[in-house]
């Protein structure tokens, strides 16, 4: 049985007259792997920021360490687009950073922390680059640096913004492995996401958020037409062929006609690959989800 | 070298005045890196300005200059980060509110007593030739204790500056670094003033950062850069300004901007040669957010 090691209590969270998030529990269990899906501006990284401390809740108690267990030690990766690439600083001094609040006053690293710093860059693959600046490196291997960053504290719990956002195919297959890997060594993980198909349906805790939890179960539970309508506030399709979970708009939402020259623009086909939707409306899997179109 | 004695052992005013430019050129060096890395520039211009209302407060009371001055900046300085923290309002708007309205407040006492006409000159275009042995020894203060300051803390300073949304979850109170910071900045303009005016404060704050930005791709050397910049400035501005007779703080500032032009366009040409050589090293596997671009 695994323990909670954060959970949030009755949660809400206002900027200025709005309300973000309102009622919100949620439990993130010791090596649990979850991922924040919903539409732009439903509270995603809000949430992540509640749970990482840097806000702190409206109303309701966020509580690391529930049980009277000790706080987890965080490691929290940010949205590449939210960090200064100009900045003056290397692979390695970001690192070190993830060591901050050890308590040592002098400004330099000790030889035990510089090897800490080598030993996570290793294991990430990354050791060559350690002095490096920042800008010269590729996206993944940015990446791989705030992970590194927030590794080298040993943390109990992963927070990650958006780590796929603006990568390519390989890259993005690149991080989730790594996330995979860690995750199988025993730390929580929590991302948040916009890609449904390439990351949100492989995970296996899913929470869906709009301005409130609308739902939260693995892929199979929340990724229904019903959720997905509710969530975004329009019609989707979902197919589940041989377990795996593919998610599209609906031909309706795509077949517009085109703003310039009037032709339908409707190409649902790319969203399934070889699969159309409309060639399962005989199959047997019930996730095939027709009904939704209309 | 009589050139280089010659002044020192003839003139006591120079000696003050050389020390004056030593020190405060070292001193907005060293808080400049910061201003600069925040992109804050417009902070350095806007607390002088503001601190120029205490400064005419302390003149009509009767008052010890850097009691007024002094609180009036750390108060401007809080008020000023107060502001900005407020989503709805940018930074540099909050800045635009507090120290105009500072300004116009010293602008009005100090017309109103005609007396202070000379004062008002010296506060705004700076009196280094007329630098006391008391405002040396208060530079020398604020200089050690900056310092200092930064010694001890400074792997806290550089988390909140270079990513201050995920300092907090790493054990960085982000909001005592940046109070610390204002206060500094208040500190180094309220010392500063009286040598180098309101008007060519903010130019020894940002220019010598800017140039050590360029030189060095390590924060840590950014701030012995940016440091001995400024003090250097400040040393050959008296010489040019004794042999040449511009005014002493026209004379480092334009020194600083000369020196800028010099290495932007040294380090445009190897920056090129640089790229090059990187561009063939690093893997572009992807569009990062700032991959390559200088």
């Amino acid at each position: 049985m695994h323990h909670p090691v954060l959970e949030l209590h009755d949660v809400s969270y206002t900027y200025g007259d709005g309300i973000v998030l309102r009622d919100v529990d949620l439990s993130v269990r010791e090596g649990g792997f979850y991922g924040i899906v919903g539409p732009s501006g439903a509270g995603k990284t809000t949430l992540l920021r509640l749970m990482e401390g840097s806000l702190r809740p409206g109303s309701g108690t966020v509580d690391r360490g529930p049980d009277g267990r000790s706080q987890p030690r965080l490691g929290v990766v940010p949205q590449l687009e939210s960090i200064d690439w100009t900045f003056p600083i290397t692979v390695e001094e970001v690192v070190l950073l993830g060591l901050t609040s050890d308590g040592r006053r002098l400004p330099w690293a000790t030889r035990a922390m510089r090897a800490r710093a080598g030993e996570v860059l290793e294991r990430l693959g990354i050791a060559e680059l350690a002095r490096r600046h920042i800008r010269n490196l590729s996206g993944g291997q940015q990446q791989r640096t705030f992970v590194a960053r927030a590794l080298v504290r040993k943390p109990d719990l992963l927070l990650l913004d958006e780590p796929t956002s603006g990568v390519d195919v390989a890259t993005r297959h690149d991080i989730l492995h790594l996330l995979h890997d860690l995750n199988h060594e025993g730390i929580a993980i929590v991302l948040t996401t916009h890609d449904l198909n390439a990351v949100a349906a492989h995970l296996p805790n899913l929470v869906c958020v709009n301005g409130r939890i609308v739902a939260q179960g693995t892929p199979e539970d929340v990724l229904t037409t019903g959720i997905l309508r509710e969530l975004y506030g329009a019609d989707m399709v979902v197919v589940n062929r041989d377990g795996m979970i593919l998610i599209g708009d609906t031909i309706g939402a795509t077949v517009e006609p085109h703003p310039r020259e009037g032709h339908p623009v409707g190409t649902p086909d790319a969203h399934f690959g070889p699969v159309a939707p409309h060639d399962h409306a005989s199959g047997s899997d019930h996730r095939h989800d027709v009904e939704a179109r209309p | 070298m009589n050139w280089l004695t010659d002044p020192l052992l003839s003139h006591g005013f120079f000696r003050h005045g050389l020390a004056a430019g030593l020190l405060g050129g070292a001193l907005c060096g060293l808080v400049g890196v910061f201003v600069v890395l925040k992109r804050m520039s417009y902070i350095g211009h806007g607390l002088s300005h503001a601190i120029f209302g205490g400064a005419a407060v302390a003149y009509v009371l009767n008052a010890n200059f850097y009691l007024g001055a002094g609180a009036w900046g750390f108060l401007s300085a809080l008020l000023i980060n107060g502001v900005a923290r407020r989503r709805k309002i940018g930074a540099d708007a909050a800045i635009g509110v507090v120290t105009t309205a500072s300004f116009a407040i010293g602008v009005w006492l100090i017309s109103s007593v005609h007396r202070f006409t000379v004062n008002l000159e010296a506060a705004l275009f700076g009196n280094i030739l007329g630098v006391t042995l008391e405002q040396i020894y208060v530079l020398i203060g604020v200089l050690v204790v900056i310092a200092a300051i930064i010694f001890l803390r400074y792997r806290q300073l550089l988390f909140a500056t270079f990513d201050p949304e995920a300092a907090d979850a790493y054990g960085v109170n982000v909001r005592r670094s940046e109070t610390v910071l204002a206060l500094m900045l208040a500190a180094t303009i309220v010392a500063t003033m009286q040598a180098l005016g309101v008007t060519l404060i903010a130019a020894t704050i940002v220019v010598p950062a800017v140039i050590a930005r360029l030189l060095t791709d390590s924060f840590a050397r950014m701030l012995v850069w940016s440091t001995t910049i400024g003090a250097v400035a400040g040393v050959v501005g008296m010489y040019v300004s004794y042999y040449w007779n511009p005014p002493p703080g026209a004379a480092i500032v334009l020194i600083l901007a000369g020196v800028f032009a010099l290495v932007y366009l040294g380090t445009a040409i190897t920056g090129r040669r640089r790229l090059r050589v990187l561009d063939a090293e690093t893997h572009t596997d992807v569009a990062g957010p700032a991959v390559l671009e200088h």
